[in-house]
């Protein structure tokens, strides 16, 4: 009976790792995509989650997400090359938590702005949030503040960001940096808005119409500069930092 | 004072939004002089949703600008329950900008269950006004004090809150969503309204204790009556005029950096694990 138990342990840990590695494997993936092949190098990914509330379940929920996403919490900043030009990059994670920003994803984006800013480099973010995190409370709402306020004086400096809306990007999240950008890229058919779609119909009592808060719909709407798929947004961000002023070091 | 601590929060949320509870332009009356109502975004129309004007608060001229709640369902339906679309938020930005052109402060009332989660709202940019306003605040060289009268909550009180002093009365409460919205969202259950309020940490005195706001002001009567209402307003005018002397003393440039500085430490604690977490290894 022993050997039985053991083995299906054995297998169950081989399957949790197997699918952990799967999404270590995913995490980044948009920031490794576009960068140079081995140029994409991670900072603070020692930053963890706490629970400033003492919001009861929280902890554990945390301790669940980093075991299934295997990082931990929901933003990875770090620095790359795009065909040779620098730029500091941050990719929201929707696997962990919805890719909610709490204190750590607000901290980490407002330091990847002040290193952009330290380093003159162009900042690009690819946003994908539910919105801003529950379980913190009123310390989520101010890092609303505290990232518009980073990415303010990040562009009155001179640098230029580049914010990238990926599906999808609502709430507190889509309500601070994430169209704050001097260029605001979309990919294709993302759900982008303020109020999630179930709320507004809730609000209203009718059905939204096909493609409503689609990125096609926020181009139309000009709430976006252009529609980008993944495969085309190397050579999109290229010439853009290249009509920046950006040079290959 | 120890029969008070025993108000609880879910209490505290159905006082702050209560009827018969003060509204912006019973502050305005109360706190100001000659005060001018200006109206619209210059660009779509004006949202009524958003109040906003400029007073004089002893002999000094300040720009005031709040949510609009009614006290009955027609001015509640005028004025969208407090629920503000992106042009109440563009009128904002606009009189905010032109507080700091004449170099006067701004006072703002935060009293809103939220931003107006409507299609129109969405087609207009909802989410871009909050954030341009949000951005702005940050950054204007003019010393911004918010009060939180009523009910915060969500971006769509902090669209006008981004300020160097948030002070709130003793029974309003400020959130990142409603109690309701919270339990549905959380907990998939929008009943469990009560229990959210206990854990949502929402309350001017647990707000304050967490160093998100600055000062809380006493509502020793109920507010809803003349005598309590004149009793608080007592207090919360001598802590502005207080607060303001103070703020305009400062250089401009110490202003906006404190503001900053402000905001960037509002981090909770963090805890960084020494080894970079298996995170990186991506990158190898």
């Amino acid at each position: 009976m022993n050997v039985f138990s053991n083995k299906r342990k054995v297998l169950l840990a081989y399957r949790k790792q197997r699918t952990k590695n799967k999404m270590l494997s995913m995490t980044g993936r948009r920031l490794k995509f576009v960068s140079d092949a081995g140029t994409f190098k991670e900072i603070l990914g020692n930053f963890k989650f706490n629970n400033p509330l003492d919001f009861p379940e929280y902890d554990e929920k945390l301790n669940e997400n980093y075991d299934s996403t295997g990082v931990n919490d929901a933003a990875l900043v770090g620095i790359g090359k795009i065909k040779g030009i620098d730029f500091v990059g941050v990719e929201l994670n929707k696997r962990f938590l919805m890719g909610s920003m709490g204190t750590v994803v607000g901290e980490k984006v407002t330091r990847a702005c002040e290193l952009a800013k330290e380093k003159k480099l162009p900042l690009i973010i690819f946003c994908a949030s539910g919105g801003a995190r529950m379980q913190e409370g009123m310390f989520s709402l101010m890092q609303m503040a505290k990232t518009s306020a980073a990415i303010e004086s990040f562009k009155n400096s001179g640098g230029l960001y580049i914010s990238i809306l990926t599906h999808p990007t609502t709430g507190g999240v889509s309500a601070s940096f994430a169209t704050l950008g001097d260029i605001i890229l979309a990919e294709p058919n993302a759900l982008i808005g303020f109020a999630g779609p179930r709320v507004i119909e809730q609000t209203i009592k009718q059905k939204l119409p096909e493609g409503f808060q689609r990125s096609e719909f926020q181009l139309e709407h000009g709430m976006v500069d252009k529609i980008v798929p993944l495969d085309e947004m190397k050579e999109q961000l290229y010439k853009l930092l290249k009509l920046h002023g950006y040079k290959e070091i | 004072m120890a029969k008070k601590e025993e108000i609880s929060a879910y209490k505290r949320v159905q006082i702050a939004r209560h009827k018969d509870r003060p509204k912006v332009n019973d502050y305005v009356e109360a706190l100001f002089d000659d005060f001018v109502e200006l109206c619209g975004d210059r660009l779509a129309r004006d949202d009524k949703s958003i109040l906003g004007g400029i007073a004089s608060f002893h002999g000094i001229p300040v720009t005031v600008i709040g949510h609009r709640k009614g006290k009955n369902l027609e001015e509640n339906v005028k004025y969208n329950f407090g629920m503000a679309s992106p042009e109440g938020y563009r009128k904002a930005l606009r009189l905010m900008e032109q507080a700091e052109k004449f170099n006067r402060p701004i006072i703002t009332f935060i009293d809103t269950p939220g931003a107006y989660p409507g299609m129109e709202a969405e087609e207009n940019g909802q989410s871009i006004a909050i954030a341009t306003n949000i951005a702005k605040m940050s950054g204007l060289k003019t010393p911004i004090i918010s009060v939180v009268t009523g009910e915060g909550s969500s971006g769509g009180a902090l669209a006008i809150g981004v300020s160097d002093k948030i002070i709130m009365l003793e029974n309003a409460i400020y959130a990142v969503l409603s109690p309701e919205g919270f339990a549905s969202i959380l907990w998939k259950d929008s009943k469990r309204v009560k229990e959210a309020c206990e854990v949502m940490n929402i309350t001017a005195d647990s707000l304050y204790k967490f160093g998100i706001i600055d000062g809380v002001v006493r509502e020793e009567e109920s507010i809803t009556t003349k005598d309590g209402f004149e009793k608080m307003i007592r207090e919360l005018d001598s802590l502005l005029i207080k607060e303001i002397t103070s703020l305009n003393q400062k250089d401009k440039e110490s202003l906006v950096n404190s503001r900053y500085e402000k905001y960037r430490h509002i981090e909770g604690e963090r805890a960084p694990v020494l080894n970079i977490g298996e995170a990186s290894k991506w990158t190898d």
